[in-house]
């Protein structure tokens, strides 16, 4: 006789090995339990140790390819931390303004190419439909080509800041390897007015397709798609939004401020509980405690990311912005529990960090060339944390006086909220699987679901453009394959 | 046009961070023409065909495989085997599966000291019940498997044979570029062979070299570097001499020294020890004779982290490669 069933949901890509879906059914065939498994691990907090501290942030780019910047940044803060050396003013504005291109390329890419297409092409198109193609059709040749053009502008302001667009090389501790000379200041200021063009258009875009949409604006609002949970973000010292500095700020699902904290105090606030079917750790508020995967305000679960930022930040720095998110808070209740609203905050990210963009390009300062102070002290330990544009991402070195890696401690976005994820998984699940019926729309939802947090496994299990294939499989208590279902 | 036979292309990946798929996707608008040339019949990351359909196709009859990313476990070693198996072409394309990439660095450590850090050591961690990750955990009646690591990170020739080697950490675009015109128009060198020129890094770096000795030596993080001057001349560690040109000397133009990514040239198949022998001929000459054995130690102790540094993307692929033997 059945007793439990095991659904697993592989998505292509994790055939490469990065990560898989288990949804378990109990005796009613309800949903039990789910799991969001992340089968690799290359052990960099291990064989980091040993290394030179000053190489750490081109070694920790190789994490990920998709996101190194903020790896490579969030090192040469925890370097410029280990050596107590504070970076003059133009190479912090030139570390932000590269930043920023990279923050519009990354955000770009998951509007258009991944998340996107649930909504530009609608979640109940033909999968074949929902994926980039699908969107350039349906935003036309010309929009299209305007977002290929911004992206490889964004591209090109990175490897003119970076030295390489893919694993940067220039953040050393103290500052930057190299000024922004006066031509390169020219090409930059260029693309950046049109890259502002283009967040303005993106923002257009998600209105047009999302808040118009009844159907769509509907799926946003659906209860499937809510998870109440506390929220961690950075914000500047007028507790407004800042990517690359500032404190830490936990707000519990009230929106009420739980804790705001230098990343340095990260050990006060977060730990990390593992466990044995998967190689990522689950982090949880250690002010709460870990009570397993469940939300509310009993749960120490808490959430990073585009709506998490929004959820926790008094505002945006930037007019246009600020705009947006006050226009998102009038239609969402702060703090917004809405997982597909990450979609909304990253549209609104994408516009302030075009904003920021060309207000960093016109400050006098970057034209500066002092843009490194040589590091006198003996150095020690050091945290350094940037808001990656996955969410909050802590590098933790202690050295040797000789500044040689005794212990590193790493917490990227991704793994923030795979708590977050696993949960979500569970209730879209739940919602489309009764009484052991499961429904065929469970791959579209399920996959809507994960997708919303744009979860980098690599830091990433990370899809490029058309949708992430997925695949159920439904074992009967022996084990046995019952039933496939796949999207194509 | 369309009845034409088009190439067939499989991208393949084992342990990597993606970064090898950006730098495909980074061919932009080269990528609509290499489309009209090529079928992808298996991406992973970017489309959506299936190992089962992999499978299921005659051996031999995928044209081309770029397989990147290293062999860490189970998973990725059965992948490349099987993409070897269909694939006429198989190039390793990137660091990772050329030498290993800088996860080889792993190999200086164990897969049990790996964990028993990660998982423990680590200071977020909670240890209030140590916990480990298992191959198999049981929940209910059934049972959650995780690929277990490899104790050492294996290059891509280690497990199948491999016909070209494009290096870089990624790969160059105009790297990639001229190798994909290459298979097209069927202009390949002898197998073997890596698709990037044979000479070292020095040969296209635009700075002025003098040759000069030196007696100090320098890190990234103590000195602000001439941005004219030889980096070694400067005496700042600079893998330049033991490392392949083609990456358009990018990290030295951002002044900064290069760290080998594009890994060694034909004739040094060991990085490291290449740049033992560039360093060893600069460092400290002038007056050695002289030296105490001390004195030639604290010389050489100058340099922190020598097998990090010399070898930190080529560790899987050097002649000593790990801490754990194969028992």
């Amino acid at each position: 006789m059945q007793r439990t069933r095991l659904i697993k949901i592989d998505p292509a890509t994790r055939l490469e090995g990065h990560a898989k879906i288990h949804i378990l059914l109990d005796k009613k065939g309800d949903v039990d339990q789910a799991y969001f498994q992340v089968v690799e691990l290359r052990g960099f907090e291990k064989f980091c140790e040993g290394r030179p501290v000053e190489e750490m942030p081109n070694i920790t780019t190789r994490i990920c390819g998709v996101c190194p910047w903020n790896h490579h940044l969030a090192s040469a803060k925890a370097a410029d931390a280990v050596y107590n050396v504070d970076p003059p003013e133009a190479a912090k504005k030139i570390r932000e303004l590269g930043y920023c291109a990279f923050f519009i390329h990354d955000h770009s890419t998951h509007f258009y190419a991944l998340g996107g297409p649930d909504f530009i092409v609608g979640p109940g198109a033909s999968p074949l439909e929902r994926n980039i193609a699908g969107v350039l059709k349906k935003v036309g040749v010309e929009t299209g080509s305007t977002v290929l053009k911004a992206l490889r502008y964004a591209h090109e302001i990175e490897e003119i800041v970076g030295g390489r667009a893919i694993h940067p090389v220039f953040a050393v501790p103290g500052g930057v390897s190299k000024p922004i000379s006066e031509s390169d200041h020219e090409k930059i200021q260029e693309m950046a007015s049109q890259l502002l063009d283009h967040a303005k258009h993106t923002v257009n875009v998600f209105e047009e397709t999302v808040l118009k949409n009844k159907k769509h604006f509907e799926m946003v609002t659906d209860d499937v798609y809510r998870l109440k949970t506390f929220y961690m973000g950075m914000v500047d010292e007028d507790g407004r939004m800042n990517l690359y500095d500032g404190d830490l700020r936990v707000v519990d699902p009230e929106g009420k401020k739980l804790a705001q904290f230098e990343p340095k105090e990260y050990l006060k606030h977060i730990s990390e509980h593992v466990e044995s079917w998967t190689y990522v750790k689950f982090p949880y508020l250690k002010n709460i405690g870990w009570k397993g995967l469940i939300e509310g305000k009993n749960s120490g679960v808490y959430r990073v990311g585009p709506l998490a930022r929004l959820n926790v930040t008094d505002g945006i720095p930037t007019p246009l912005a600020q705009t947006a998110y006050e226009k998102m808070y009038d239609v969402l209740k702060k703090p917004a529990h809405e997982t597909l609203a990450y979609h909304w905050a990253r549209v609104i990210e994408t516009l302030y960090a075009s904003e920021r963009l060309l207000e960093l390009i016109q400050d006098p300062d970057v034209r500066s060339t002092n843009v490194r102070t040589t590091p006198t002290t003996t150095p020690k330990e050091g945290v350094g944390a940037v808001e990656a544009p996955r969410g909050t991402l802590i590098h933790h070195y202690r050295t040797d006086p000789e500044g040689i890696l005794q212990a590193v401690n790493l917490i990227v976005a991704t793994t923030h909220n795979c708590p977050g994820i696993c949960m979500s998984v569970k209730k879209a699940a739940e919602g489309l699987i009764k009484g052991g019926r499961v429904d065929g729309r469970i791959l579209n939802m399920v996959e809507i679901a994960f997708r919303a947090y744009d979860p980098c496994l690599a830091c990433a299990t990370h899809t490029l453009p058309g949708q992430m294939p997925l695949e159920v499989n439904i074992y009967n208590s022996d084990k046995r394959l019952t039933k496939r279902m796949k999207r194509l | 046009m369309t009845n034409r036979t088009k190439l067939k292309l499989a991208i393949g990946l084992g342990a990597t961070c993606s970064g090898c798929d950006i730098a495909i996707v980074d061919l932009a608008e080269k990528l609509i023409d290499i489309f009209n040339a090529v079928d992808v019949v298996f991406w992973p990351t970017a489309s959506d065909q299936k190992l089962e359909e992999i499978q299921q196709l005659p051996e031999g009859s995928v044209d081309l495989c770029f397989y990147h990313g290293s062999i860490a476990n189970e998973d990725n070693r059965e992948i490349a085997q099987l993409l070897r198996k269909k694939a006429k072409i198989m190039v390793a394309f990137g660091a990772c599966a050329c030498h290993g990439g800088t996860p080889g660095l792993a190999n200086l450590t164990t897969t049990k000291e790996l964990f028993a850090t990660v998982y423990g050591k680590t200071s977020s961690t909670d240890r209030s019940e140590p916990k480990q990750p298992l191959p198999d955990t049981p929940v209910r009646e059934h049972s959650l498997h995780l690929p277990e690591k490899f104790d050492a990170v294996q290059c891509l020739h280690d497990c199948v044979q491999v016909d070209y080697y494009l290096p870089g950490c990624p790969p160059e675009v105009q790297l990639v570029d001229k190798a994909i015109d290459a298979i097209l128009t069927g202009k390949l060198p002898e197998k073997g062979a890596t698709l990037a020129p044979d000479r070292i890094l020095c040969d296209e770096c635009p700075r002025e070299r003098e040759e000069k000795k030196i007696s100090r030596i320098h890190r990234i993080s103590d000195t602000i570097p001439d941005q004219e001057r030889c980096f070694l001349d400067q005496g700042i560690v600079c893998l330049g001499p033991a490392t392949r040109m083609g990456c358009e000397a990018k990290c030295i133009k951002a002044n900064m020294p290069c760290r080998g990514c594009m890994g060694p040239t034909a004739r040094a198949l060991d990085q490291g020890a290449k740049m033992i022998a560039s360093i060893g001929s600069v460092l400290g000459l002038e007056g050695e004779e002289q030296m105490t054995e001390e004195e030639v130690k604290a010389l050489m102790d100058q340099i922190k982290d020598p097998v990090g540094l010399f070898y930190m993307f080529t560790l899987p692929s050097a002649t000593l490669n790990r801490k754990s033997i194969k028992k």
